[in-house]
């Protein structure tokens, strides 16, 4: 029972953190809350459904399509509402971050229908069994893919030469464009790794959670949000930290009963992190200099 | 800024062209006053004859109505995003909780005084006291929140102060959704509502509240208290070294710009006569933020017309529903795209100053010539200043 | 304000080189009085042991090289960084705990490097934030427009046009602060700080950008300003004809340390001084 209460949670936790990840490489890299970022799980997650029960097509397929469909997503937004607004005053960035929400979830609602969609199981394999224990397969694999995609992505932006001038870029996007760094298209990149991860979260919710329906991005993404400013927003570990800390605080709020209450605690949880650490969990303090 | 004494000196003004007679000339404060005051109550009688003749039909009112309470939502946001140049994300929270306050007030003071719910559309004296009061304590309910919320977030900046914020707001959202079962009765109704609220909202009592609000959002940002605020806007660091009690300031705008949004939340639950607390979600935060953006921050006209546009426009479009919201979303995506500054930018409308360039045959075909671009620019700006 | 129930503290601080306290301000308390102030950034000394003592209306000057710690000093001495060491005492009045802003109330106002303007305000709004120090209406009494308002609002008008006319910017007093020239830009920094009433003005850098006949301007009136106000000022500027010309004092930093003090003509041939602007003469 505990067992499955801690796996539970992590695996909340995990999908929590791969969204948590997106929000904070994007926000890392041009200071923007990118409010749509919740709703590119949704386009993901209507995908498989697309494919699969539409479609008929094997799930394989259907994973693919949909983290393909997401980081094409990504970086689309990107250069259609975003690129012309990088001089402009940031308030104006975030409004159109929101009329590209607005506008994702009100079109899925137009093409699919307010009704959610019953996304195919993309696997027969429900339970394993370790050493006596008998362990949902889907959280089990959640776990695993997060710790995977948190390797990897940690790996590229410190190893590789694009996640060098990534953060380059985040650091000083004007020193980066005078070193020769393509700053477009090292945003678009940020944008691709980060919609890709928020795909492969698609379909961990999806298997999780069997549904799809238009306004699913809503609060998983404001709860994904919240995780990553818990965590301290730009910060890789601090989306995981934070993201694990959300998906545990809201299983154990439900598991003692309280479920009705868990988004408030959700909240209140981030506004006492951020009372203690004004910048999060592993948050950079910045000071103007006077 | 400038006052009665102008007569006996000339203005020598940097951005004031000179008219024919070579001083220009000013209304007087009570006579500017005195103009917008009548102004304001002929509009006020000749949208209640309209009503009363049949000119505007009952739907039509109630949108008005819900015109009216965007207004004051959208002006009062304006206090904290584009005076105080802060971002907060959860207006809407301060919305419930003036709803909530204001019709747990009257219903309860109406049963202990026997007001019935025909007195409130009759408009009897004790029904109208009972209003006023339920809309105070509105107001007082969510600037007590905002005091409680701003105190944490003000400490934060940007975009943590906006995070901080939003998650207030859901807290409150939750409490009014399960405070009932905490406390063992019934006080805010959970998720079936708030019922039984009389409907108190009118045209004359919103759109009089839309003008007391206005005013008052006026007079303090043209008294030392709105200097100092405007003054954290554009430099925080200035501001404290220039003797401005930072916290203080940030605190009342934050507070204000609750109190408001609460009166706002009372002519709301007097307007629909149901509270739900899923309708004070964080998209109702957003669609306030949205007008204030869209209108131009910092400016009151601004905020007032795209509340006015907005409002009205879905309501317009109800035939076409389905892709009203698609077509909200483009439009605001390329109003950001080509005028990231909002429709007006900060452009403020006075009608003083109207009346004053037409006293002293001073319009904009006439000084094309001869002004500097910078000085033009000055003025449009300067219309924070009442000159 | 300084509450009557602080204790004003005095003494003259002990040091090695001698108070150079003008004569005519001498039996008065020093207006600005730092002791043994030093910051430390996470184990980096940015200041150490700086001491000062301002006579009422003295002109004081701090050079040294870029990075020496010129700026900080200034931030500690207004509070915007808190001192790791040592005391500030503004006319007798220990700065410990206080905020920006009281300090700024306790008598000690500051221009800065980088001007900060409030730069969508017009230059008039400006100065009358500087005001707001003295102004004393009440909320209510503004939001309602009561007869105190317009007495305060003519009262502070005038007073505001009257101080513009200090540097001749009355002309300016509508424009956009944001839309000034730069020289005027700095001179209505000043003339901010000066509303709020200081006994103490610090100028950074006040001739920084400025052509040489502004400069002169720029002596005269600083001249100008103590004569008129009866303040004490302290400047920070690298233009030495502007610091030799105008100060009655003048301190040189290096690397946070205070390494010459005295009179322009003793500075100017101090070795050590040069030495800091320089660097050491080899010796073969």
């Amino acid at each position: 029972m505990f067992i499955t209460q801690v796996l539970n949670g992590l695996q909340l936790g995990s999908i929590y953190a791969l969204v948590a990840l997106g929000y904070t490489m994007v926000y890392g890299i041009i200071l923007l809350l990118n409010f749509a970022h919740g709703d590119i799980i949704m386009v993901g997650a209507y995908v498989s459904w697309l494919v699969m029960a539409q479609l008929g097509l094997p799930p394989v397929l259907a994973i693919v399509l949909s983290v393909a469909a997401c980081t094409l997503m990504g970086v689309l937004i990107d250069k259609v509402a975003y690129a012309p607004l990088r001089n402009a005053p940031r308030l104006s960035i975030l409004i159109t971050a929101i009329g590209v929400s607005y506008f994702l979830e009100n079109g899925a609602q137009l093409v699919f229908g307010a009704d959610a969609k019953v996304v195919p199981a993309y696997t027969d394999l429900t339970t394993i069994q370790l050493g006596g224990l008998s362990l949902s397969f889907p959280s089990v694999l959640t776990v695993l893919v997060t710790i995977a995609a948190t390797v990897a992505l940690t790996l590229v932006v410190q190893k590789t030469k694009l996640g060098k001038a990534m953060r380059a870029v985040s650091e000083d996007m004007g020193a980066a464009r005078l070193m020769g760094i393509n700053v477009n298209s090292t945003i678009s990149f940020t944008f691709a790794v980060g919609s890709a991860l928020a795909g492969i979260g698609a379909v961990l919710y999806a298997m999780a959670y069997t549904q799809a329906n238009p306004t699913m991005g809503m609060m998983l993404g404001t709860k994904a949000f919240v995780a990553a400013v818990l965590g301290g927003i730009g910060s890789i570990p601090g989306a995981v930290v934070g993201g694990l800390l959300v998906g545990f605080a809201e299983v154990f709020v439900t598991a003692i009963g309280l479920s009705v209450w868990k988004d408030a605690v959700v909240f209140l949880l981030l506004i006492i992190v951020l009372v203690v650490r004004p910048t999060g969990i592993f948050g950079r303090t910045m000071s103007e200099k006077v | 800024m400038r006052h009665e004494k102008t007569e006996d000196k000339p203005v020598i003004s940097a951005s004031a062209s000179k008219g024919d007679t070579g001083v220009y000339r000013r209304l007087p404060m009570p006579a500017r006053y005195a103009i917008n005051a009548v102004v304001v109550l002929v509009l006020l009688v000749l949208g209640e004859l309209m009503i009363d003749g049949g000119a505007i039909n009952r739907y039509q009112s109630t949108v008005l109505e819900q015109v009216g309470i965007y207004i004051i939502l959208a002006v009062s946001l304006n206090i904290a995003t584009g005076y105080l140049g802060q971002l907060p994300l959860g207006h809407a929270g301060f919305m419930s909780m003036g709803a909530y306050g204001c019709s747990i007030f009257i219903i309860r003071m109406s049963e202990v005084l026997g007001v019935g719910a025909r007195d409130f559309v009759t408009g009897t004296p004790m029904a109208l006291v009972l209003v006023i009061g339920g809309l105070v304590v509105g107001g007082l309910c969510a600037a007590v929140a905002g005091i409680v919320i701003g105190i944490p977030a003000l400490r934060l900046k940007g975009d943590y102060l906006a995070i901080i914020t939003l998650a207030f707001a859901e807290i409150i959202r939750v409490v009014m959704l399960n405070i009932d079962d905490v406390l063992g009765f019934e006080l805010t109704g959970g998720a079936a509502g708030l019922t039984g609220i009389p409907g108190f909202s009118s045209f004359l009592l919103v759109f009089g509240c839309v003008a007391v609000v206005c005013f008052l959002i006026h007079t303090m940002m043209k008294s030392r208290h709105g200097r100092a605020i405007l003054a954290i806007r554009d430099n925080e660091i200035a501001a404290e070294a220039t003797g401005v009690n930072t916290t203080y300031y940030k605190t009342l705008a934050f507070v204000v710009s609750a109190f408001f949004a609460g009166v706002a939340g009372g002519l709301y639950a007097g307007c629909v006569g149901v509270l739900q607390p899923a309708v004070f979600g964080f998209m109702k935060s957003i669609e306030i933020l949205v007008m204030v953006v869209l209108g131009g921050m910092g400016s009151m006209l601004g905020s007032a017309l795209s509340a006015t546009v907005l409002t009205i426009l879905p309501e317009a479009l109800r035939a076409f529903s389905e892709y009203r919201m698609i077509a909200y979303a483009v439009v605001l995506i390329i109003v950001m795209i080509f005028r990231p500054q909002g429709l007006l930018g900060s452009y403020d409308f006075s009608l003083s100053r109207v009346i004053e360039r037409v006293m002293n045959r001073d319009f904009p075909w006439k000084r094309r010539d001869d002004k500097p671009a910078a000085e033009k620019d000055g003025e449009e700006v300067s219309a924070h200043a009442e000159r | 304000m300084p509450s009557d129930k602080r204790k004003r503290r005095s003494v003259l601080v002990q040091m090695e080189t001698p108070n150079l306290i003008p004569e005519r301000d001498l039996g008065t308390i020093p207006v600005l009085q730092a002791e043994h102030l030093g910051i430390d950034f996470g184990g980096l000394t940015a200041v150490d042991d700086f001491n000062i003592a301002m006579g009422k209306t003295e002109i004081s000057g701090l050079i040294g090289p870029n990075g020496a710690g010129k700026t900080t000093i200034f931030n500690l001495l207004t509070n915007v960084y808190k001192p790791t060491r040592g005391t500030v005492l503004i006319d007798g009045y220990d700065t410990a705990g206080k905020s920006v802003a009281e300090v700024n109330r306790m008598g000690i106002a500051r221009t800065f490097q980088n001007i900060r303007l409030f730069s969508q305000m017009t230059v008039e709004q400006n100065v009358l934030v500087g005001f707001g120090n003295t102004m004393s209406t009440h909320l209510i009494t503004d939001m309602l427009r009561l007869p105190g308002h317009w007495r305060q609002e003519a009262e502070f008008h005038e007073r505001a046009l009257e101080l513009l006319d200090i540097f001749d910017m009355r002309k300016y007093a509508d424009t956009q602060a944001g839309n000034l020239p730069y020289g005027a830009q700095r001179r209505l920094e000043i003339l901010r700080a000066l509303a709020t009433g200081p006994k103490v003005l610090l100028l950074d850098e006040p001739a920084a950008g400025m052509n040489p006949a502004e400069t002169e301007e720029l002596m005269e009136n600083i001249q100008k300003i103590r004569d008129e106000f009866q303040i004490a000022i302290l400047l920070i500027e690298h233009d030495m004809s502007l610091v030799m010309g105008v100060c009655e004092v003048v301190g040189v930093l290096d690397y946070g340390k205070i390494i010459a003090k005295g009179t322009p003509e003793q500075i100017q041939n101090d070795p050590r001084v040069i030495e800091a602007y320089l660097g050491k003469q080899e010796v073969k």
